[in-house]
């Protein structure tokens, strides 16, 4: 198995013609099985072009009923990525992954409220995306640190993953799925929803969560593990020395009000039997003890 | 994006939010004269700054007579405002608000903020004004209300009067601090603000509500829906170091320690920070190259983080997915050929090009010591720090 995307995933990429755009498709579809999983574009106005031997079509309704595409990737500028998002959610796709940076949070708000009936499921903006290693890669992770294994990622950080996913597979312990949920304040899955999935997820033995200063993701997914979760958890939280009111980078990644902050997540998550290491560099060896 | 009080104060004014009448002054002359064309007998002279605790720290003072405005107007334009949010240095105060004084009876706090969890608009309203709004929170939860609000038909007039009543405002005055409410949502929703907070609130004695004072920032993300926002941003109140940053695309933000990190990707670069402090040491910056720096701003990020006189170290730890490590190195050796690197150079370097990126460091004339992981590089820059 694996979470949210496998190899019979068909991909649509919104904004295929965009120069970002182009260039993580063609990476996507050199990694793995990507030749058969994308299988359209959507860029309006441009239909009937092709990139990459992918055909591009004006919208993903037209894209979904030619080729069947049931995950789309949006790459789409931040003015007019909610709106691509809104579009892929009409078009009943299962999974909406979106990499776009600087998203209007105003535009999020509206975009989570149309979903609200709807199921699909959205991961991003601001994330790296979602791989299955060895099947299929949708995002701008580099494809070839990872490892087909039983570790499930979920973080909000992009290089920062990397980092996990690369000591995983240098300890040969390989990855089920990777998530990056991406780093805004208003975004689709949560630590919690991904975590739930991995525990459902019968390739997944065990699951290293990264997360960051800001907001009460983690704390929220800390609780569920205490109560619900069969497999080992490791952690790690970044940020422990981020000074409050400055943002880091990120949208989200800020002590407000003295709310936040790293050593508040790294007590609710040991509190809930999560592995927690303030070294991010045995994020690995920790996950590979746990698995014993 | 933050602005100062005086500047909330005209755009919540715009939308129907009442405050008491002000001028805002550069010079202790402007100040007499805003006095003297507010009329009354008594007047608030008020610091501008971005940071809260203006009050605490000396900035905010009452006046009887048109003498005492000079008295305090001198005193205060010029003076380093220190308080809990400005850090130990202080900031310079540089502009001021002269407002009528008020007849405060009593005194709210009304905040809006995005909620994550609800991923929608939260009003937040207490009858404990005045004070620091998280004090509250930890003290007397209960004393803090809030409504959340449904993005599609926005506040509502019965939720506003509801919230309005709830934290203690008398009847005679529901209409008008409903009124307020709804002005102070349609502020925040209108313009992308991040955060719109009025504390405190005020009831004074004539009956009247009136936002005493006022807090709103801007979410960055959407200030290209609002351009006439861009002459508010005022240069002084940011760290010139993190606006020349920003100018080449990069996220700076100047720390106590002395070891430079320059790292790609915001929760790398928070972890590089971490794994510093975890080894003893503390850093000296934060400074995330992004996802696809090109060579001329690593080398301006090198710049940046190289005027900084306490630089004992510099750690760079890349890992390369869409930033290449060849970019890096060409962007280190650049750099290294314009300013004078005088502070020892870990480099960790991992993913996309990497051999090409530490050929290209080898075959310079750049000294430095190479790192195989993050443990290691951490290990051998605070040991390079300490000489």
């Amino acid at each position: 198995m694996s979470i949210l995307i496998n190899q019979n995933s068909r991909v649509v990429t919104q904004g295929i013609t965009g120069k970002t755009g182009e260039f993580h498709t063609r990476h996507c579809v050199a990694y793995a099985l990507g030749r058969q999983c994308f299988v359209a574009g959507v860029t309006p106005g441009k239909g009937g072009q092709h990139v990459e031997g992918i055909p591009v079509f004006d919208t993903v309704a037209e894209a979904r009923d030619t080729t069947g595409a049931n995950v789309s990737v949006v790459y789409v500028p931040p003015r007019f990525a909610a709106a691509a998002i809104d579009e892929a959610v009409e078009a009943g796709m299962d999974v909406v992954i979106c990499i776009t940076e600087g998203v209007p949070v105003k535009d999020m708000i509206l975009t989570r409220y149309k979903m609200h009936d709807k199921q699909t499921i959205l991961v991003g903006p601001n994330c790296p995306g979602v791989i299955t290693p060895e099947e299929v890669k949708i995002g701008i992770m580099p494809g070839y640190i990872h490892k087909r294994g039983r570790v499930g990622v979920v973080s909000r950080s992009g290089t920062l993953t990397y980092e996990v996913v690369d000591q995983l597979t240098r300890l040969d312990l390989g990855q089920s799925t990777c998530v990056g949920t991406g780093g805004d304040p208003v975004n689709g899955l949560k630590h919690l929803d991904v975590m739930k999935m991995f525990n459902d997820d019968s390739d997944t033995e065990g699951v290293v969560m990264v997360g960051e200063i800001g907001g009460s993701d983690e704390e929220a997914c800390a609780a569920w593990v205490k109560e619900h979760m069969t497999k080992p958890v490791v952690g790690f939280i970044a940020g422990v020395t981020a000074p409050p009111g400055k943002r880091m980078g990120h949208a989200g990644a800020i002590i407000s009000g003295g709310k936040g902050t790293a050593n508040e997540k790294i007590a609710a998550m040991e509190e809930a039997g999560i592995r927690v290491t303030r070294n991010p560099g045995d994020i690995g060896k920790l996950m590979k003890e746990a698995l014993g | 994006m933050k602005i100062h009080e005086y500047q909330g104060k005209t755009i919540l004014n715009a939308y129907g939010v009442r405050t008491p009448a002000g001028r805002s002054c550069f010079t202790v002359e402007e100040a007499v004269t805003a006095a003297q064309e507010l009329g009354g007998e008594v007047w608030v002279v008020k610091a501008q700054i971005h940071a809260g605790g203006r009050g605490k720290g000396g900035g905010v003072q009452m006046a009887r007579s048109l003498e005492e405005v000079h008295q305090h107007a001198s005193a205060i334009l010029g003076m380093t405002l220190v308080t809990h949010q400005t850090g130990p240095e202080g900031k310079v105060v540089k502009r001021l608000l002269v407002e009528e004084g008020a007849d405060i009876q009593r005194e709210y706090y009304l905040g809006v903020v995005v909620d994550r969890g609800a991923q929608r608009v939260v009003i937040m309203a207490s009858s404990e004004g005045g004070t620091e709004i998280e004090e509250v929170a930890a003290r007397t939860p209960d004393k803090i209300h809030k409504i959340t609000v449904d993005p599609v038909t926005g506040l509502t007039r019965d939720q506003a009067q509801d919230l309005a009543a709830r934290i203690g405002l008398p009847d005679s005055t529901l209409d008008q601090a409903t009124d307020l409410l709804v002005a102070l949502y349609r502020t925040f929703w209108e313009t992308d603000a991040s955060l719109a907070e009025i504390n405190p609130l005020i009831l004074t004695g004539n009956q009247d509500v009136l936002a005493l004072d006022a807090k709103l920032n801007f979410d960055d993300n959407a200030l290209f829906r609002h351009p006439e926002f861009q002459e508010l941003r005022d240069l002084d109140e940011e760290d010139p170091n993190e606006i020349e940053a920003s100018k080449f695309g990069l996220s700076y933000i100047s720390l106590d320690g002395d070891i430079g990190c320059l790292v790609n990707g915001a929760g790398l670069a928070m972890a590089t920070m971490d794994i510093i402090k975890l080894y003893g040491a503390e850093p000296a910056n934060f400074l995330d190259v992004g996802g696809g720096a090109t060579t001329e701003q690593v080398t301006e990020a090198f710049k940046i983080m190289m005027r900084n006189p306490n630089l004992k170290a510099i750690l760079v730890n890349i890992f390369g997915g869409i930033m290449r490590c060849d970019i890096i190195a060409e962007g280190l050796v650049n750099a290294a050929k314009e300013v004078h690197l005088n502070v020892p150079l870990v480099v960790r370097l991992e993913g996309t090009n990497v051999e090409k990126g530490r050929e290209i460091i080898a075959d310079s004339t750049v000294k430095i010591v190479a790192a195989e992981s993050m443990s290691d590089a951490a290990g051998k820059v605070v040991a390079a720090a300490r000489g």
